[in-house]
């Protein structure tokens, strides 16, 4: 049974005050609030069993070593991947993005190659490929937008073609909140001898992820906003790719032999975790998975769709409020209003302890095809209530009023 | 509903700026442009100043971006208008002074309509709006000064 009251209780940080105004926390794509046993998961690992993993021939250290790959098998259960060798903990999405365009893009694009991406792509899953692309003489095309912020496959076959190495899609997004067909876009792809590398950031949170199914070659998310601690994420890798890629951090832990002028790596996953690994982080991911199965995937995708409708509804009845994104969208709103520059927008909520994200949310491409400078988003979690949506349209009245009445 | 917060930060004279922009536009011929980007929140405003023999002659600009950062500088640009080069970049520190809730000499200059941004001080997430064109305005006097 999915009660948000029983769900709201275990986050301690929703419920205080924020300039004198009860909490509502609608930026949960820009990071998630943690529940109580993700941070107890992680305060009893450094209270209890700290210690650098793979190493120790102590106690402590099987302990720690078994926690670290404990929550690696969690991954590997939460998105479906077939073995925790395609499991490698990075620190988040954008470092799982950049290791894909450097060690896979280097390796495998030459000049007359083709890197096919979108316009809505969040900034980290544009620049790695600019810069790859810079450096490989390959070029970067862009699969065009519908007016209503959806891909047509019809678009990615004709963008796609045999020269076409890597296609990178974000699955959910951020901004417009789409839902993109990746299994199609997967298979046009392969159709194509292409590799389809996933920005996962927004759709792990909020919904079942198959990796296995998607058939992505590279499937990347990050764990603060899935109600786990920041600095800590992953790259799912299919197994054949990781095993022919260079590690992207050369040093400790990745090595299994070293000598004066050559070194060889360990096996997978490790030889992609150079240095001390973020071991309190995975800790506090597999507690988030943990937590999240408990909930159930498809209550959180349920729960969320449902608010951001309610919230679309009430919202199209203000008069001068803009709303992106298509009409099928996951938890997130993003919209301006006649008059009010998103900022003072988002001030102004502010001043109601509403939290909303005003300004180009690392999509300035985006914001380019949307024609504006700036936008207002509301994003939606597990936790948030239909209250809370009542309490920001009302705020959004206010603002409305309170510069109406100033001009 | 009580507005008594906001209207410390958004006062009348801050709306009048932002309603009525003074010298919005671009110069037919200046000696400095400058394109200043707020990358955290997507402002952008271009300014540009004609400079008369170490004295500011001219200053208009043009941009996209919230009341704060328009008004603010609508009312720069009166305010550098005539004064030396480095008088303007005095006045500059006084204005970042202010906005970081520091104790700023009110006395070399006449603030006016400036002395309202004031409040943006309590607000420290729009500080980098009030200070968007007088970061604009510095990084040109700087470049001008790399060229010579």
């Amino acid at each position: 049974m999915f009660n948000v009251q029983d769900i709201r209780k275990q986050f301690p940080i929703l419920h205080q005050e924020v300039n004198g105004k009860p909490l509502v926390y609608l930026d949960s794509a820009a990071t998630s609030q943690k529940p109580k046993q993700v941070i107890d998961a992680v305060e009893r690992y450094y209270k209890e069993i700290n210690s650098n993993v793979h190493r120790g021939v102590h106690t402590l250290g099987t302990h720690a070593t078994d926690a670290y790959e404990g929550a690696r098998e969690k991954v590997r259960e939460f998105i479906h991947a077939s073995s925790t060798e395609e499991v490698i903990f990075t620190r988040g999405t954008t470092t799982a993005l950049n290791m894909v365009a450097s060690s896979y893009g280097r390796a495998n694009l030459q000049e007359g190659d083709e890197v096919v991406i979108t316009p809505m792509e969040h900034h980290s899953n544009i620049i790695p490929w600019q810069q790859v692309v810079k450096a490989t003489g390959a070029t970067l095309k862009y699969i065009p937008l519908q007016k209503d912020g959806t891909i047509s496959l019809e678009d990615v076959e004709n963008t796609v073609t045999e020269n076409t190495k890597i296609v990178s899609v974000m699955h959910v997004s951020n901004v417009l909140g789409t839902i993109n067909p990746i299994k199609e876009i997967a298979a046009i792809a392969h159709r194509n001898g292409a590799v389809m590398v996933v920005d996962g950031a927004q759709s792990t949170p909020h919904m079942k992820i198959d990796v296995d199914d998607l058939d992505c070659d590279f499937f990347a998310f990050s764990a603060h906003k899935m109600c786990g601690p920041t600095g800590i994420g992953v790259l799912y890798g299919k197994k054949h790719h990781l095993e022919n890629m260079e590690p992207f951090e050369f040093g400790g832990e990745m090595i299994d032999f070293v000598g004066l002028y050559d070194s060889t790596w360990k096996d997978l996953p490790w030889k992609f975790e150079g240095g001390t690994p973020i071991i309190a982080g995975a800790v506090g991911l597999g507690a988030a998975i943990d937590f999240l199965n408990e909930v159930g995937m498809d209550n959180i995708k349920a729960h969320e769709q449902h608010l951001a409708n309610y919230a679309v509804k009430q919202m199209s009845e203000i008069e001068g409020v803009e709303i992106y994104g298509p009409e099928e969208r996951a938890g997130v709103v993003t919209f301006n209003s006649a008059d009010v520059h998103p900022h003072d927008l988002a001030t102004v909520l502010d001043t109601e302890g509403i939290a909303v994200r005003a300004g180009h949310h690392c999509a300035q491409p985006l914001m380019k095809w949307l024609e504006v400078s700036a936008t207002a988003r509301a994003s939606f979690y597990l936790y948030n209530t239909e209250e809370d949506v009542d309490t920001f349209v009302a705020g959004l009245q206010k603002a409305k009023e309170f510069f109406g009445h100033v001009f | 509903m009580s507005f008594n917060n906001l209207d410390q930060l958004y006062r009348q004279v801050i709306m009048d700026h932002y309603k009525n922009p003074r010298n919005k536009g671009e110069l037919e011929e200046g000696d400095l442009k400058i394109n200043m980007n707020n990358p955290t929140c997507g402002d952008a405003i271009q300014l540009q100043l004609k400079v008369d023999e170490g004295k500011i002659s001219e200053a208009k600009f043009i941009g996209e971006g919230c009341s704060i950062s328009l008004a603010s500088a609508s009312m720069m640009t009166e305010s550098v208008k005539g004064l030396e080069v480095d008088e303007a970049l005095r006045m500059s520190k006084i204005f970042s002074d202010m906005m970081q809730g520091k104790d700023y000499d009110d006395e070399e200059f006449d603030l006016g309509d400036i002395e309202a941004l004031q409040g943006v001080s309590k607000f420290p997430a729009r500080i980098k709006c009030a200070t968007l064109s007088w970061k604009a305005m510095e990084k040109g006097f700087k470049e001008q000064n790399n060229e010579a």
